[in-house]
């Protein structure tokens, strides 16, 4: 392989084969992508379910991950917040000329170690080079098919009276992306949350958790979450400020910078609603994966203020918690 | 333990304490039943407004203490003239415009400065002016200018810009001012005189001073409201905990018969404020005689502009030809002026909410979070 990225490697001939060859197949191959044909055969699936997502992510390395990483976790999540386990992938990335070999070997690394992590494989791929200018280093785009294990999983399916739990502290992806950009000079020890979910969501099932609705609070973060879910069902969210985790760093940003914990990004990071009497066992089991020591009971669904998120303060006040509006931070995913 | 770091959660986690702030609710409720009257306090600045709906605090006065919302927050009141004079520099050829976040979508004549971004200008944003200094030195082929904005707390840091830059010889770095004043629009507020039933009617018995303010410029631009109009103030801080014993300090004033200036937050204010950052103020800025704001008019002396020394860096001089001058009303529906004067609250204004949103705000004090119908809206107003 050559140093750098050129126009040639998308060619379509020798050199792209190498790209092929030297970058993805090296480290994601497998019997499915390994017999090159046009398209994947793939095993019979019972109860498949698809997602698609793009990554633009700026900077693509940040603190706590990079945009392979990223790739991978942002589907995968996907399918594991309607119950479902990841299992086969298409990987399409768009390359800008110019770009170092050795940044996008590291890329795919971080990609087949979360691959491993969800037991998932790409069984399908593109790449694509274009001129210096037109992307930003690199985009890519997944696919991913898995299967449904715990059938009924979705929004609709939240009752009055169900608990809300919050698997970890809220906001970092959303504050270290900010943090890394170039312009804001600020030391912070901050990693964002970008990880993958099933592992998670797998042992839940698997200790017979039933929740009855599971979603990843990335781009309007947890307010954005709680918002949907209350307008698509017209029922209340009661929420307890003081019980929603947040890290003495990103409360630290959101201090200086003027930002909600509550409308910051997060890549690692679910709400779950579900019976109240299944809370203390789905919490011991989040608690025991690393980073989700905090996980929490943050609310209740109630009929109150139907189609609102309502926070109550420590000292008693109630105000409503609003969906995030503006241009807060674009391409964080 | 004992180690003395000082972190960042120091600087307000006392000041947001549970247990604090539900005392202080009791005293100002005991204090508050000493009374036989109503007493509204003017917070003046939207930062104070919005810890106020950010936090509940409303909810946690007795029924015969009541908040009203000042014209303190230096993006709602922007008039539309100003806003197009920053959309017009915007698009023209080789300027980058640099302002601060907060400007960002608010609308102007011929849109906010997002659009003119989408339309092509090159807008920037900065989080401190003096990062100003780096775009300029980046771009030296393009016109730099900074459209400056906000009270007494950002001027200095206009100041120190404009200071540094000119130590460093940058020659394309031009200044927008915009930079309003506290005193004179407080005094506007009690003057103010409504012109269909002939009276001043303002509703307005004490103030909330905001110590930002008087870190820089001291408590003792206030001492006038008290001597001479009669209105007690007390500057506060920003935290839920200041704002409370900010209250509790203006109710006991009334309950014995005071009528003073105190200051709440005395980690940082002094009657006689940042003397250095007053005089590199007075070195480059003067009085401008009239400045419009949004909502309330002109108001005489409220505003500064660069002295004429400066001219050279001025691009209101540099660009005179290209800014127009022409009044714009303000829309005819909005009510904003009477929010500002106590006369309303938000919700009473028919287009709070429908026609007016943050996200398409017809008036002033929709326009950033820090003013009283944004805060309304984003915040709700729920009851006890």
């Amino acid at each position: 392989m050559t140093k750098t990225i050129t126009l040639s490697h998308g060619n379509g001939g020798a050199e792209n084969q190498a790209l092929i060859h030297d970058i993805f197949w090296k480290h994601l191959g497998n019997e499915i992508l390994d017999r090159g044909e046009d398209a994947a055969l793939l095993p019979t699936l019972k109860n498949p379910a698809m997602t698609t997502d793009s990554f633009t992510v700026s900077p693509l390395f940040f603190p706590g991950g990079d945009i392979g990483k990223l790739s991978i976790c942002g589907t995968c999540n996907d399918l594991a917040m309607i119950g479902a386990a990841p299992k086969y992938l298409t990987l399409s990335v768009i390359i800008e000329e110019g770009f170092e070999a050795r940044k996008l070997e590291r890329i795919v690394r971080s990609m087949k170690k979360e691959l491993a992590t969800n037991d998932a494989l790409v069984v399908s791929g593109d790449t694509k080079v274009v001129p210096k200018g037109t992307v930003d280093g690199l985009f890519i785009n997944t696919t991913g098919i898995g299967e449904v294990q715990a059938p009924g999983i979705g929004v609709r399916s939240i009752q009055e009276g169900d608990a809300i739990i919050v698997s970890r502290d809220i906001g970092r992806h959303g504050a270290t992306i900010f943090v890394s950009r170039e312009g804001l000079e600020m030391e912070s020890a901050l990693q964002s949350d970008c990880a993958s979910l099933w592992p998670q969501v797998a042992s839940l099932l698997d200790a017979g958790v039933r929740p009855h609705a599971l979603r990843d609070a990335t781009r309007g973060g947890l307010a954005a979450v709680l918002n949907e879910w209350a307008a698509a069902n017209e029922l209340c969210i009661e929420i307890e400020e003081g019980a929603i985790p947040v890290s003495e760093e990103v409360r630290g940003i959101c201090e200086m910078l003027g930002f909600e914990p509550t409308a910051l990004a997060n890549e690692g990071t679910f709400v779950m609603a579900l019976d109240p009497a299944e809370v203390p066992l789905a919490l011991e089991i989040l608690e025991a994966f690393p980073g989700c020591e905090s996980a929490a009971l943050i609310g209740t669904v109630t009929t109150s203020h139907p189609g609102r998120v309502v926070l109550e303060s420590a000292w008693g006040t109630r105000r409503f918690l609003e969906l995030p509006t503006g241009e807060l931070l674009p391409r964080i995913c | 333990m004992g180690s003395g770091k000082l972190e960042l959660k120091n600087l307000y986690d006392d000041f947001r304490d549970p247990a604090t702030i539900k005392a202080l609710s009791r005293l100002i409720h005991a204090e508050a039943a000493k009374l036989n009257r109503e007493i509204r306090i003017m917070e003046v600045c939207g930062g104070h407004t919005h810890t106020i709906m950010k936090y509940g605090l409303k909810q946690l006065m007795p029924a015969n203490i009541c908040f009203i919302h000042g014209p303190g927050c230096p993006v709602c009141i922007m008039p539309k003239e100003r806003i197009d004079h920053a959309y017009i520099l915007a698009m023209q050829e080789d300027v980058i415009l640099v302002t601060l976040g907060d400007m960002i979508k608010v609308p102007g004549s011929k849109g906010s400065l997002q659009d003119a971004r989408s339309r092509g200008a090159d807008v920037r944003f900065v989080y401190s002016p003096l990062d100003t200094i780096k775009i300029a030195q980046d771009n030296p082929d393009k016109r730099v200018i900074f459209f400056a904005i906000g009270f007494e707390t950002t001027t200095p840091m206009t100041a120190a810009m404009i200071a540094r830059a000119e130590k460093l010889g940058l020659d394309n770095l031009l200044v927008h001012v915009n930079h309003v004043t506290v005193p004179e629009v407080m005094r506007e507020l009690i003057d103010s005189r409504d012109e269909h039933i002939d009276s001043y009617n303002n509703r307005i018995d004490a103030f909330i001073g905001p110590s930002h303010v008087s870190v820089i410029a001291g408590a003792k631009i206030y001492e006038e409201f008290p001597q001479k109009y009669g209105r007690p103030v007390v500057v506060s801080g920003f935290e839920p905990v200041d704002v409370m014993e900010g209250v509790l300090m203006l109710v006991r004033q009334f309950v014995q018969d005071r009528c003073e200036l105190e200051i709440q937050y005395r980690r940082s204010v002094t009657m006689e404020g940042n003397l250095a950052a007053q005089k590199q103020i007075e070195h480059y800025f003067e009085k401008r005689p009239l400045f419009k704001w949004r909502g309330l008019g002109n108001i005489p002396n409220s505003a500064l502009k660069l002295r004429e020394e400066y001219a050279h860096i001025d691009a209101e001089v540099i660009y005179r030809d290209i800014l127009p001058i022409e009044e714009i009303e303000d829309h005819k529906l909005c009510i904003c002026g009477d929010i500002l004067r106590g006369m309303a609250e938000p919700t009473e204004c028919q287009v709070f909410g429908t026609a007016c949103t943050p996200q398409k705000p017809l008036g002033s004090c929709m326009v950033s979070s820090e003013g009283a119908c944004a805060a309304y809206y984003k915040y709700g107003d729920l009851l006890k």
